[in-house]
């Protein structure tokens, strides 16, 4: 008898042992990653904003490629739970913030709650941070992931991005008097950026001759706007166009430039059932002008009428190239 | 005073007061927690088992040198991916600031104890008590008045660190700040300020109370 148990013994001994090197490993990493992820979180609030661009997302969350013992929930068990579980951005008005009653709302939060009634359940919203997109998603903390989350190859690694619902590029502001209409009219001339976002890099690319006057905040980069140490200032549409309606005497007449970034829905890494419901619903919703309403709804009043939805919208998960 | 008017705002101070009290209610069960935590670590380092001791060894050790952020993570998103062990962002927050909480205040609780003369008990002994009646009558006592000015001081360290768990997303004093400066960004530019005040306001009226009972303490016990 107990010959036949002792080998028995030692296999699930072994078994455990190669179970806990693995786990340690990956705790370690986690740990690791946590410690990377928070440096640069740290780095992210100083440069805060809604840029869905900032250099703290994209260093975020380094190798989190890891299998995950943590399985995304079914359709089925999302509706039987009664709540869908979202993590929006609570602190980046107007895409996703908690508003003066303390209650969630923007553009991600309104696609949402529509995902969430289209189930015929309530979401559930977890605040997050620009770093901490992709891990929710990996522990199984949320069912999907609406935080103006910008699709980029790294990121697709590691998580599943549906169609897009909206896409950002590059807007330049300038003063009223003395507009900046194309990008070519900056030659010569000095030019505003923030260091480490998207601008900073596409311009140093592509138009080598433009001076560039650089700063580590967003809010020194429009004081020195407003000081006129520059003709103008470039970040993301959305960015400025936003700052340019609270702030009258400035304008924003070149809205699309770079390479267009587009922002999708996310949820775990081969959850396919959800992300094709996800999906499906983006193009249902494309059919009654969904976005478009969510725009005049939320974005709108912060960007003004002059904006053209369209620079910012995407209808049916299609963007049109120009 | 730019940008103060941020605070009149219709709901800013509700909304930091409900923060705040995710903040002390995270900080409160952590530390009524980590006094039964400590008390048993502390009695089982001085336990004379060398097994016992080397496992409370490493345990203070690990909790010691491990920033406390991240074993917030490790709580929060290594359990989930290596055992599926899915602990909220609040529970997370109080599993390791209990176990950092009790691992501390076990090495208090040790070092008091063994600052008890060996000699008491021994004439304890000698007068009849049995071992538990001269622990819980001559040696407890004692140990909890060198005990209590640094555990407050413990207590206190553990409300501020409360503040790291902003990063797992728990809607607490700081994050609840934040929310509010962004929601005013354009109508308030310098409310920032403000608002951290206030923030740095609360902080100090949690914490200057528990400040102030451990240097009454320690003045009241310092005759004895």
């Amino acid at each position: 008898m107990t010959d036949q148990t002792n080998p028995k013994k030692n296999t699930t001994n072994h078994r455990e042992g190669l179970i806990m090197s693995t786990t340690t490993a990956s705790k370690l990493r986690t740990a690791l990653t946590a410690i990377a992820a928070s440096v640069a979180m740290v780095a992210g609030m100083a440069a805060c904003g809604p840029n869905a661009a900032t250099p703290s997302e994209a260093a975020a969350s380094g190798d989190t490629t890891a299998t995950s013992a943590a399985k995304a929930r079914s359709l089925d068990e999302i509706k039987q739970s009664g709540e869908l579980r979202v993590a929006v951005f609570s602190d980046k008005a107007p895409f996703g913030y908690v508003d003066k009653d303390g209650n969630y709302a923007g553009y991600d939060v309104v696609f949402a709650d529509r995902l969430a009634k289209d189930l015929g359940v309530k979401a559930l919203y977890t605040s997050v941070d620009p770093a901490a997109r992709v891990d929710v998603l990996t522990s199984n903390k949320v069912d999907v992931t609406l935080a103006n989350f910008t699709v980029t190859e790294e990121r697709a690694a590691k998580v599943d991005f549906s169609k897009p619902y909206m896409k950002v590029s590059l807007g330049i502001v300038s003063p009223e008097d003395a507009p900046i209409n194309d990008v070519k009219e900056l030659e010569g001339k000095k030019l505003i950026v923030a260091k480490g976002t998207t601008a900073e890099t596409y311009f140093e690319e592509n138009y080598p001759q433009i001076e560039l006057l650089k700063f580590d905040q967003y809010a020194d980069a429009y004081n020195a706007l407003l000081d006129g140490r520059g003709a103008a200032m470039s970040t993301d549409n959305t960015e400025v166009l936003a700052w340019a309606k609270a702030n009258p005497g400035y304008v924003v007449n070149v809205t699309e430039l770079g390479d267009v970034d587009v922002i999708a829905a996310a949820v775990q890494k081969g959850n396919t059932e959800l992300l094709d419901y996800i999906d499906g619903q983006i193009v249902t919703l494309g059919k009654e002008d969904f976005f478009h309403k969510d725009f005049e709804e939320t974005l709108a009043p912060v960007y003004g009428d002059e904006v053209d939805p369209d620079d910012i919208v995407v209808e049916g998960g299609v963007v049109d190239s120009q | 005073m730019q940008g103060a008017e941020i605070l009149l705002e219709l709901g800013v101070f509700p909304r930091l007061l409900q923060g705040l009290w995710v903040t002390v209610w995270i900080a409160a069960v952590s530390v009524g927690l980590s006094i039964p935590v400590g008390l048993v670590a502390g009695w089982l380092m001085t336990v004379r088992n060398p097994v016992v001791r080397a496992v409370m060894r490493v345990y203070l050790d690990f909790i010691r040198i491990m920033p406390q952020l991240a074993l917030l993570f490790i709580a929060y998103y290594g359990l989930a991916r290596a055992w599926n062990w899915n602990v909220d962002a609040t529970g997370a927050c109080v599993l390791v600031f209990v176990l950092w909480g009790g691992a501390e205040l076990g090495d208090l609780v040790r070092g008091a104890l063994l600052s008890i003369p060996q000699v008491q008990a021994e004439t304890a002994y000698m007068l009849g008590m049995t071992s538990w009646q001269s622990f819980s009558r001559v040696i407890l006592p004692q140990t909890l008045r060198r005990l209590l000015p640094a555990s407050v001081n413990l207590a206190t360290r553990i409300v501020k660190t409360t503040s790291l768990a902003v990063l797992l997303g728990v809607v607490e004093v700081i994050k609840v700040g934040q929310q509010i400066i962004d929601a005013n960004r354009f109508q308030y530019p310098t409310g920032t300020l403000w608002v951290y005040g206030v923030i740095f306001l609360m902080y100090f009226i949690v914490c200057w109370p528990l400040s102030l009972a451990a240097r009454a303490l320690e003045k009241r016990w310092a005759n004895d």
